[in-house]
């Protein structure tokens, strides 16, 4: 007897972003074959535009509103996905203006340059639908392997060679983890799709001890992604050596992925089992905050610091978490507040390494100190940067702030004791923050420039609109933190009860 | 008008000045005067709504919150914007709305270095919003906002424009009232949660705090929240460190604004969030916060006496007014709480008055140390003159307006509110009592080592030190006329502040348990720790023979 493959219903709609996407990648894989270098000056425009062609189809399925479910759970398009796949488009889109010139000055290869990206672009979007430890893990290696390469772009420069090769080395032994860990939840629950790991924890598999194991394995693979402590080792080697624009890529959108997967797992597989992973978290947050932030203070490099302040702000983020098992409630406030910061912190985070990129084209140097005196010879990226600093510290009526409010609201939410000391813990830790971001911005004001030719900076225009709408997102969220609450209140936890 | 008032007044004078900074921020820094114009433009149309606000106030019901304005803002976290205004906030809002137009004129032809007077008026445009806002808001979410948007400008300004330290200053003036409005923020989520109230609006958590018992070791906790972010900022000793290194690094404008209003923000959070909302917590700080308070008295009158530059003993000395106003602020009684907001807005004026002082000072003599001035009255007599009214109305001269903030703050401790074990409070006030006479003392000191005498040779025949010109004549008259205005008729500020103190206490605090009957106390619904259990019918009658 012949088993015939039957194709699985497929709902066209529902994977359209990933069809256009996946199209334009192509696209530009096969322009850049036929037409070489006469294609190049445009690869970036093309990019750029495919980007927003995605968000076409994602913008319908929002309207639309219904939740789809795709071969059997394992491929979900929610409101969820949807949010979280428009930060992905956003940021990715912001990326692209940031490197246009970046990448045509260095005379790097563009095209390849771009289907990587783009490749890479195409993993988070599957990111945040995978509902399954297979789909999950292909999504990981479909981001990340694109992301090895576009590290080391910098190909004469053995700085940016050595973070290839750390972040590809580090990327990969945690991907080996992960998948061990995953490989004991199939042993256990018999099933890669996460909800009936749900039920399989339900129906009694939760207490066994491979399941523990396999859920600790998981969970510290991710926090490689997400660069928490004490998984955090590559981050600043990685961010100094790769190009600043791909390391504003990989600081912001590499590190949602990676929460986004967290999320689906926790929320939708691991949900009932929260006395195994509330503490590893809480420990997480509390370490990744702490010693983010004392380790900046010391940094000399802007590039390295922000690498440790991204450290801190995953603190931040992956805080809310350690209290999500409290209630359902509390469950799905944690996941809106982690939205939340993802979406904000994308937009100030961009933003301070667009200034940083301007910056250091002019300076050539990503030394703090070349930064001092910037208000003379660049008042406008300087009240940028002032913009995106006091965010980052969360200092209101900047969009940091509404980001770091969420996740006081859901620690203090859970009324427990090791919610409110981690609430603590994180007061203290904004203040330490502060003085490193208020550092720069007073170096930017306060002193004179270190050079004498106060020339002003070439801005290119593909800069300034990235610029333009960081500061944009970022000044309306903050004041009008509606405009990101309404799309971020989501909730997963209807899969797991 | 009246309508339009009601609806946009409060909202028209917050924001404003973000509009004016906005239109600046938009014209090149080279067109210096237009900035100028447009500031003052700016500031004094927002001291107009102020005025018309005042105007309009029902002075008979300071007590109820007017020109209320309710919208939803934050749906997501049950946070509105919801602004008012009432007899509390009034004084310290039109105190606002004076000083910041006054600073633009004095600043008018002496921006201190590096000039660039464009991004010095934005900055104090948005300082005034934020200060503004967080007198009129009336919800926690909203009313932390405003509370952390006043940092960001002042510390730029202390950055950029302040004197050789001043990087050490601006950032530790940011770090220490950070970290306490970060504790201070995490206070108010728990309360809200703790409360289960459905909004963050003062009142509605008022409401829940009273009908939920939320358990005495959470108040106590939450009030230690709230006392370091607004006790960091008043500020009282320990946390005051920030404040003389802040103040005199900072430039002129930068110290009359911190002290006239900016430290007001700090008492006024006591006033009104701590106490409304957490009474039962309140009598049991109350103790410590009052020790904390004499203990600023003192020890900032011996570090005013120890100071050799003029501009660090006046910020000292702001240690020891403003532990004043926290003693009155302790008693808890209405009393008490009404001589302090009259103390903050002596303090304001007064203080703001010898900052200003201090400025012109260091303009014509290019230091502020006092061993090296002398002969003020010789050389600037109307200047001299000017600084001994002040350093008279500082130390409490009766008659001005000083003496109505201090002396019934060192009454007012004789008699606390139920609850408050009364021997210390009274020692508190005797040690109070002699604060007034270091004060007299280090005052007194200044004046005549600065004023009076022959001019030292090193200044004597210098042409620069010229008497008080006419923008410094404009800029001062108005807080001259209002320190010796309230002096005179204190009830100028009294008037608006009593009714609504009255109301902002719980009866529990003020009940008089000698002279109520035993059905009030029981009707006020008083837990233990005001005392009142004790005073049965038995006593009642007994008293009553």
């Amino acid at each position: 007897m012949i088993l015939a493959f039957e194709r699985p219903a497929i709902d066209w709609h529902a994977v359209a972003p990933e069809i256009v996407l996946l199209s334009v990648g192509v696209l530009i894989t096969l322009l850049d074959i036929l037409f070489l270098e006469k294609a190049r000056p445009y690869m970036a425009a093309l990019s750029g535009l495919g980007i927003l062609a995605t968000a076409i189809p994602l913008l319908t399925l929002g309207i639309d509103g219904t939740e789809r479910v795709l071969f059997d759970g394992a491929y979900v398009v929610d409101n969820f996905s949807l949010v979280l796949k428009a930060i992905f488009l956003l940021a990715g889109y912001v990326v692209i203006l940031l490197s246009t010139n970046y990448i045509v000055d260095g005379d790097y290869w563009e095209s390849e340059y771009y289907g990587l990206l783009l490749a890479s672009l195409m993993g988070m979007i599957m990111m945040a639908s995978s509902r399954d430890l297979i789909s999950i893990f292909v999504a990981l290696e479909l981001l990340s392997i694109p992301a090895y390469l576009m590290v080391a772009w910098r190909k004469r420069d053995p700085k940016s060679n050595e973070a290839g090769l750390k972040y590809y080395l580090m990327g990969v032994f945690a991907s080996a983890v992960m998948l061990y860990g995953m490989s004991l939840l199939f042993g256990v629950s018999g099933t890669t799709v996460l909800s009936e790991i749900a039920d399989s924890i339900e129906a009694g598999n939760g207490s066994s001890s491979v399941m523990t194991l396999g859920i600790v394995f998981v969970i510290a693979g991710f926090a490689f992604k997400v660069s928490a402590v004490p998984f955090h080792t590559w981050a600043p080697d990685v961010y100094e050596g790769a190009p600043t624009p791909v390391t504003a890529f990989l600081s912001v959108a590499s590190k949602a992925a990676g929460f986004v997967a967290l999320l689906a797992l926790i929320f939708v597989g691991f949900y009932e089992l929260s006395n195994i992973w509330e503490p590893l978290i809480w420990i997480l947050a509390a370490l990744s905050m702490t010693v983010g932030n004392l380790v900046a203070l010391r940094q000399t490099n802007v590039v390295r610091l922000m690498a440790y302040s991204g450290v801190a702000q995953t603190g931040f983020m992956i805080a809310p978490l350690a209290v999500a098992g409290h209630s359902l409630t509390t469950g799905d406030q944690a996941l809106s507040a982690i939205i939340t910061y993802l979406a904000i912190y994308a937009a100030m985070n961009l933003g301070a390494f667009a200034v940083i990129i301007t910056l250091a084209r002019r300076t050539g140097s990503a030394e703090i100190d070349s930064f001092a005196g910037a208000f003379h010879f660049a008042p406008g990226l300087t009240v940028a940067m002032t913009i995106f600093l006091f965010s980052l510290a969360g200092i209101p009526p900047l969009g940091g702030w509404f980001a770091k409010f969420e996740v006081f609201r859901v620690l203090a939410t859970s009324g427990e004791a090791w919610g409110y000391l981690l609430a603590v813990v994180a007061a203290i830790n904004s203040v330490i923050a502060l003085f490193y971001y208020a550092n720069i911005a007073r170096k930017m004001w306060a002193e004179e420039p270190s050079e004498n030719d106060l020339k002003n900076v070439e801005i290119t225009p593909s800069l300034v609109s990235a610029l333009a709408i960081c500061v944009l997102v970022t000044l309306l969220f903050g004041i009008f933190p509606q405009l990101v609450a309404r799309f971020t209140e989501v909730s997963l936890l209807a899969f797991a009860t | 008008m009246d309508n339009l008032l009601d609806s946009w007044g409060l909202t028209v004078a917050t924001f404003s000045p973000l509009v004016g900074a906005l239109v600046m921020f938009l014209i090149p820094k080279e067109k210096e005067y237009e900035h100028k114009i447009i500031a003052l433009v700016t500031s004094l149309w927002v001291a107009f709504v102020g005025f018309m606000l005042l105007i309009w106030f029902d002075l008979d019901a300071t007590e109820k919150l007017q020109y209320v304005v309710d919208k939803s803002w934050i749906d997501a976290i049950h946070s509105r914007y919801v602004v008012g205004l009432d007899g509390i906030s009034l004084p310290l809002l039109l105190l606002t709305v004076l000083i910041v137009p006054l600073c633009i004129v004095y600043s008018w032809n002496h921006f201190p270095d590096p000039k660039n007077p464009k991004t010095f008026l934005i900055l104090i445009l948005v300082l005034e919003t934020g200060m503004i806002g967080t007198f009129v808001a009336q919800d926690m979410v909203l009313f932390f906002v405003f509370f952390e948007v006043v940092l960001l400008p002042m510390f730029f300004m202390i950055a950029v424009w302040g004197g050789p330290n001043r990087k050490y200053a601006s950032l530790k003036f940011f770090l220490y009232t950070l970290f306490g409005s970060a504790l201070m923020l995490v206070s108010f989520l728990s309360l809200f949660f703790l409360t289960g109230a459905e909004s963050f609006v003062f009142s509605e958590i008022a409401d829940n705090v009273v009908a939920h018992t939320v358990s005495r070791t959470a108040q106590l906790w939450i009030f230690g929240g709230m006392f370091l972010g607004f006790g960091i900022k008043v500020p009282m000793f320990p946390f005051h460190t920030w404040l003389p290194d802040a103040h005199t690094e900072a430039p002129t404008v930068g110290s009359v604004i911190l002290a006239a209003v900016l430290l007001k923000l700090g008492t006024y959070g006591f006033v009104r969030i701590a106490i409304p909302l957490l009474p039962d917590a309140a009598v049991e700080w109350a103790p410590w916060i009052g020790l904390l308070a004499v203990i600023g008295i003192i020890y900032g009158a011996f570090c005013c006496l120890a100071q050799t530059d003029m501009k660090r003993l006046i910020a000292f000395s702001s240690v020891a007014h403003m532990g004043f106003v926290m003693l009155g602020i302790s008693t808890l009684t209405d009393f008490g709480i009404n001589a302090a907001i009259m103390g903050m807005v002596a303090h304001g004026l007064i203080t703001g008055m010898l900052f200003f002082l201090a400025g012109s000072m260091k303009e014509r003599y290019h230091t502020l140390e006092i061993k090296r001035l002398g002969g003020l009255l010789v050389q600037a007599p109307k200047m001299g003159w000017i600084l001994g009214f002040c350093a008279m109305a500082s130390l409490g001269l009766p008659g001005l307006a000083g003496f109505w903030g201090e002396f019934p703050a060192i009454l007012s401790a004789y008699n606390p509110a139920n609850g408050l074990p009364v021997e210390t409070f009274r020692t508190f006030m005797v040690i109070a009592a002699l604060g007034t006479v270091l004060a007299a003392g280090y005052l007194l000191w200044l004046l005549q080592r600065s004023a009076f005498g022959t001019p030292k040779e090193e200044f004597a025949e210098d042409p620069n030190i010229y008497d008080t010109t006419k923008t410094e004549w404009i800029a001062w008259a108005p807080l001259l006329a209002l320190i010796l205005a309230i002096g005179i008729y204190p009830n100028l500020v009294f008037r608006a502040t009593d009714a609504a103190v009255d109301a902002s206490l719980t009866p529990c605090l003020t009940i008089d348990a000698d002279k109520s009957t035993h059905e009030e106390i029981e009707s006020a619904h008083c837990s233990e720790v005001y005392g009142l259990s004790d005073h049965g019918p038995d006593d009642h009658t007994a008293s009553k023979g």
